[in-house]
């Protein structure tokens, strides 16, 4: 009964981070504002998905096959955020306000 | 429920391929056609049909888009524009082969009848008595590699021919094959650091999960065509994120191309060996005495030649692609 709980809430809790990871892409200015809301959101959301659905699993095999979802998800998400982030930055996207029309001043040593 | 994630992946479909035809720039598109790929693998698996599933979300998602993005980067990402040509013959003709596409379909049995002959001809015997013909669970497993070998072995020699069509077009005469790249040291001064540590990590699991999904496919989904895109996906990963000559040092193109023909020889061998016993083309019953064993057998060497050819094919077209560009691109 607890558990069931605890399961629910985690679901929820995922999908509601999705959510603001889905608007946060939708609506924020630049680039990596962006990339910002839907990687951050992305791994932590997946991630209380998975354990909510761990704890609703009853039987041992598929509780280690969502294991190793997560952990191939913890490793594999945040690199796809740094992949593209990079990219970006090599391709010439620079960071911009927040209305995405003037771009920010960069650290000294960046161009 | 399942009927609503199957409207929403439906139209998810149809909007990209709305998008894909709009769409005016060649990057733009390819990222569709990836995406197409994931949700045509993604409904795959809500028709029970894992197996292509896999093998769609590997080459649809993955390796193809992968290959178009290497020829993008030598060919450039603009779509030339034919100025002010109206192309209304092109239109007219798509426009009337949909319609009679469409109008085909009217004639089909309605979605999941039971009366489609598609389930009334021989999928009864395959579902009733593969078990204990072949001995084998996975029905999809039995009927690629046992009762329609044939097919298969014809799917095996087209991948084949990819291959080779693809190192007949691309290797020029300086280079005889798919890659000979030059030993120059890779370009260090860009090093994708976190991508090779992370990757590191992870090729050696994904080689172990195609070696696993080739000889569990009797009992699960999978068999040679799934494990050999996954196992090429492995390998393509490496080379992209270090490069081709390091790729070339680890398989060398000369060997894989050996291997791509190897498959196709050691399918066409097990046919042959029991036509030496005087039975027909790609009969397993000579392999061994008892003829649920030999099926068992005949099922998994010729599963182990698909695997061997998929997997060096789709490395010889990735080798080629990449020499391409490494020569033309920079």
């Amino acid at each position: 009964m607890m558990l069931d709980w605890v399961s629910g809430v985690l679901l929820l809790v995922g999908s509601f981070l999705l959510l603001t990871g889905a608007l946060g892409f939708l609506r924020f200015a630049d680039f990596y504002a962006r990339i910002h809301a839907c990687g951050v959101t992305e791994t932590l959301a997946t991630s209380c998905i998975l354990l909510g659905l761990l704890i609703q699993s009853d039987s041992a095999v598929p509780q280690f096959k969502l294991l190793l979802i997560l952990l191939f998800v913890l490793l594999s998400s945040p690199t796809s955020s740094h992949a593209l982030a990079k990219a970006a930055w090599n391709a010439g996207v620079r960071p911009r306000d927040n209305r995405g029309k003037q771009p920010l001043p960069l650290p000294p040593g960046e161009h | 429920m399942e009927l609503a994630v199957n409207i929403v992946l439906l139209s998810l479909l149809v909007t990209t391929a709305a998008a894909l035809v709009l769409v005016r720039g060649l990057l733009a598109s390819i990222m569709l056609t990836s995406i197409y790929g994931l949700l045509s693998a993604s409904f795959f698996v809500i028709m029970d049909a894992v197996d292509v599933a896999f093998t769609e979300a590997a080459v649809g998602a993955g390796v193809s888009p992968l290959l178009l993005l290497l020829s993008v980067a030598v060919i450039g990402r603009h779509e030339a524009r034919n100025a002010g040509a109206r192309p209304l013959f092109a239109v007219l003709l798509v426009g009337i082969t949909g319609a009679l596409l469409i109008v085909g379909t009217l004639d089909m049995p309605a979605f999941g009848r039971a009366d489609a002959p598609a389930h009334l001809h021989v999928a009864p015997r395959y579902l009733l008595l593969s078990g204990e013909e072949t001995g084998i669970p996975n029905v999809v497993t039995s009927v690629l590699a046992s009762y329609r070998a044939y097919d298969t072995l014809g799917e095996v020699i087209v991948i084949f021919t990819a291959g080779v069509a693809v190192i007949l077009i691309l290797a020029s005469g300086t280079h005889r094959g798919s890659a000979r790249p030059h030993s120059a040291p890779v370009d260090t001064k860009d090093p994708h650091t976190i991508l090779q540590v992370v990757s590191k990590t992870m090729i050696p699991f994904m080689l172990l999960f195609a070696f696993y999904v080739q000889f569990h496919g009797d009992y699960g989904p999978g068999g040679g065509f799934q494990a050999g895109v996954i196992f090429a996906s492995g390998i393509i990963l490496y080379g992209l994120l270090y490069g081709l000559p390091a790729i070339c040092r680890v398989i060398r193109p000369p060997v894989v191309e050996l291997c791509s023909a190897l498959g196709v020889l050691v399918y066409g061998v097990t046919g042959i060996l029991s036509m030496l016993q005087g039975r027909p083309f790609l009969d397993y019953s000579v392999l061994a005495d008892d003829p649920i064993r030999a099926q068992q057998i005949g099922i998994m060497v010729i599963e182990l030649g698909v695997g061997i050819t998929v997997a060096s094919v789709l490395i010889v077209i990735y080798y080629a692609f990449a020499n391409q560009f490494e020569t033309n691109g920079n």
